[in-house]
């Protein structure tokens, strides 16, 4: 077991230095200071920028550190709040199959719209900006949560339900006691693939508003044609995602259980 | 159209606040008409107090500032200058201002947030809030815009591959890039494509793009080519991507670009604000004006907080000696220029540009229009009290360096639309 993980462990990062060797060797053949840059240059900006991530130079001027806080900063209300919404909306479709049956056209009509299109709308009705990136992350998260927490609930053992029913727990208590924890490892499933697709739709959302974060961090680093910035935010973007995950990751196992 | 009219719209909100005043807030004023006629009040009024003399423009210093910190929105083009580096370089500060400068991402955003009120004044195009005033592409909401930014300062740029151009005939089957629809350079790159009898709504593709995001779809092929701001003429040839095809004062010598704007319920609710705001950016452009300044501004304007751009190609296009992309360098010091004065009749020019390629459908009193939107008037008020010579009439007749019809009269505007072969009423 442990040497069968040193050996995938030593093979990825083989794959990983094979990969920059290659990519800096592929750039090296440019003419200096034109086309792609390379991996060594991308490090150099990354060394400069983690230097100093939380400086503030004005509306238009600020630290990765502070893009990044005002990214995770506007995922964390719209996905909390879509995330509450979501489990509502789910528990009731799964418990009425019939409630299920009436809303899922909608539902199946709403899910597949990118959610930045909505963003001239939430524009043009909440006239303000930063409000809509928020709604925008909220319409991103909403669907997967509400899909799976109906899946999860609609599929709860019939026994669970019996037995609460014969015990006449109040509704109340039977949702906190039976239905929430039966159904939750598939609500943290759902939770998961939420965030992350918020936050694929946040850099988008925010190349479009301006003001701070990672994607306008990347939008204006993109007009000065300045890729060493734009290709260490890729990978600051990466990075987050996989953080994100990890932490519902870890969730799901702890709230994961065997009949 | 001559100097003697003036902008109603500050006259106006002055007479009001002389009015205020004189009688002692609304109610007292109510009472005073009501007793005696408005016509009387008003002449009691004026016998009283020269109303002339107290357009709050005319003022040597603007009264309390009813409101200190402002937001203002800008594009990251060179044609923002003055807007810009009044911030960096204190002219804001200078009239009791505390201004934030936000960039916006582009202009369908620059219209939302000034709007929604998330900015107090704006850099608009100058056709913008000529069409948001009349609710074309847009809610309708009336504007303001007391100065004209730059003139001259934009250029057709062709990607590289596309060197041996000479004529704009050969430009058909072309995707052309402009910043946005209702933008001087949509109007002009129309106006030169079709004195060359290629039509700007079949034989090409005009796409609104971004500025900023010009570049990039030129180095990838998705444009041919773009009538656009500078940096990003001058930066397709900096990145060795495309050559600068012509630049726009070959078009029409003295064009307007870029303008200053605010929603008209910021002058009326905040005369003195935006008064002082006006003086700022008046002062700004007066300081761009001279060429001696012109490294120093684009020094201030580079870094990452404003234009985000190598200094070198800065400077190039705002002293004028710059690569052309096809192996000269050129020197052309009035390649961009910055003159506030907003004619009424480069409104009514726009306005006909409007008509002709189907973007207003219905009819529109060009001169009304344009005495509203167009503070004239007020515009050289302001740049007496600050000392700068203004020109005396609101309108003049413009000359185009290319073209059939070469000079626009504003008092026929019809007449100047109708001898346009290509057109789409």
């Amino acid at each position: 077991m442990q040497r069968d993980r040193l050996r995938v462990i030593g093979f990825s990062a083989l794959l990983g230095l094979a990969f920059l060797f290659l990519w800096q060797a592929l750039t090296s053949v440019q003419p200096a200071g034109r086309g792609v840059p390379g991996p060594l240059a991308v490090g150099a900006t990354a060394v400069q920028m983690l230097a100093h991530p939380f400086y503030n130079n004005g509306p238009n001027d600020k630290g990765i550190g502070l893009q990044l806080a005002a990214s995770l900063g506007r995922l964390g209300v719209g996905w909390v709040v879509a995330s509450v919404v979501a489990i509502m909306g789910g528990v009731a479709l799964g418990l009425s199959p019939t409630l299920y049956r009436a809303v899922n056209p909608y539902v199946q009509v709403l899910k597949p719209i990118s959610p930045l299109a909505w963003m001239p709308l939430f524009l043009y009705t909440i006239k303000d900006s930063s409000q809509s990136a928020i709604l925008v992350i909220f319409m991103s998260s909403l669907w997967p949560t509400l899909a799976n927490t109906a899946f999860g609930v609609a599929t709860i053992k019939r026994d669970y339900l019996n037995v609460a029913a014969i015990l006449q727990l109040s509704w109340w208590r039977r949702l906190v006691t039976v239905i929430l924890p039966a159904a939750a490892p598939a609500i943290v499933a759902g939770l998961r693939i939420s965030i992350g697709s918020a936050w694929v739709a946040i850099v988008a959302a925010e190349m479009l508003i301006g003001g701070t974060g990672i994607g306008y961090f990347v939008w204006n680093e993109w007009n000065n044609l300045a890729l060493t910035s734009v290709i260490f935010a890729i990978l600051a973007i990466g990075l987050i995602g996989v953080l994100l995950d990890a932490v519902l990751g870890r969730l799901s196992r702890r709230l994961a259980y065997t009949e | 159209m001559n100097g003697s009219e003036t902008d109603t719209l500050l006259a106006e909100a002055a007479e009001r606040a002389v009015e205020l005043a004189v009688l002692g807030g609304r109610q007292g004023r109510r009472a005073f008409i009501e007793r005696v006629g408005a016509a009387t009040a008003g002449a009691v009024l004026a016998s009283v107090f020269p109303m002339g003399a107290a357009r709050v423009l005319a003022q040597d210093k603007p009264g309390p500032l009813e409101k200190r910190d402002l937001k203002i929105g800008f594009i990251p083009i060179t044609c923002a200058t003055p807007i810009i580096m009044a911030e960096p370089m204190g002219f804001y500060k200078k009239h009791g201002l505390n201004v934030q400068v936000l960039k916006a991402s582009s202009w369908a955003m620059i219209r939302d947030i000034s709007i929604n009120g998330e900015t107090d004044a704006t850099h608009m195009l100058s056709p913008m809030p000529l069409a948001i005033s009349l609710g074309v592409g847009s809610q309708s909401v009336p504007y303001v815009m007391p100065a004209v930014e730059n003139i001259n300062g934009q250029a057709i740029t062709l990607h590289a591959k596309h060197k041996g151009v000479k004529t704009a005939a050969e430009m058909k089957g072309f995707k052309f890039g402009v910043p946005f629809d209702y933008s001087m350079h949509n109007f002009l790159l129309r106006y030169v494509l079709a004195e060359d009898g290629v039509d700007p709504d079949r034989d090409v593709q005009i796409r609104a793009v971004p500025p900023p995001e010009m570049v990039a779809n030129l180095r990838a092929g998705n444009l041919d080519g773009y009538l656009a701001p500078d940096p990003f003429n001058q930066r397709a040839v900096f990145e060795e991507v495309g050559f600068i095809y012509m630049l726009s004062k070959d078009i029409w010598p003295g064009h307007p670009c870029c303008a200053f704007a605010a929603k008209r319920e910021f002058v009326e609710k905040m005369p003195n604000t935006f008064k002082a705001t006006l003086f700022a950016i008046l002062d700004a452009t007066q300081y761009a004006r001279d060429r001696a300044h012109r490294k120093e501004i684009a020094a201030a304007l580079a870094p990452r907080n404003f234009l985000n751009q190598p200094v070198e190609v800065l400077e190039q296009v705002l002293t004028g000696v710059f690569p052309d992309g096809l192996g000269n360098t050129r020197n052309v010091p009035d390649r961009i220029d910055f003159d506030p004065f907003p004619y009424h009749s480069m409104a009514v020019w726009i306005l006909t540009q409007m008509k002709r390629w189907g973007y207003l459908k219905a009819d529109v009193n060009y001169r009304k229009v344009a005495e509203e939107v167009f503070l004239a008037a007020g515009c050289r008020e302001a740049m007496r009290t600050l000392g700068q010579k203004a020109p005396e009439g609101n309108a003049v007749k413009h000359t185009f360096a290319l073209g059939k019809t070469r000079v626009f009269d504003p008092d026929k505007p019809e007449d100047y639309m109708k001898s346009f072969a290509i057109r789409r009423v």
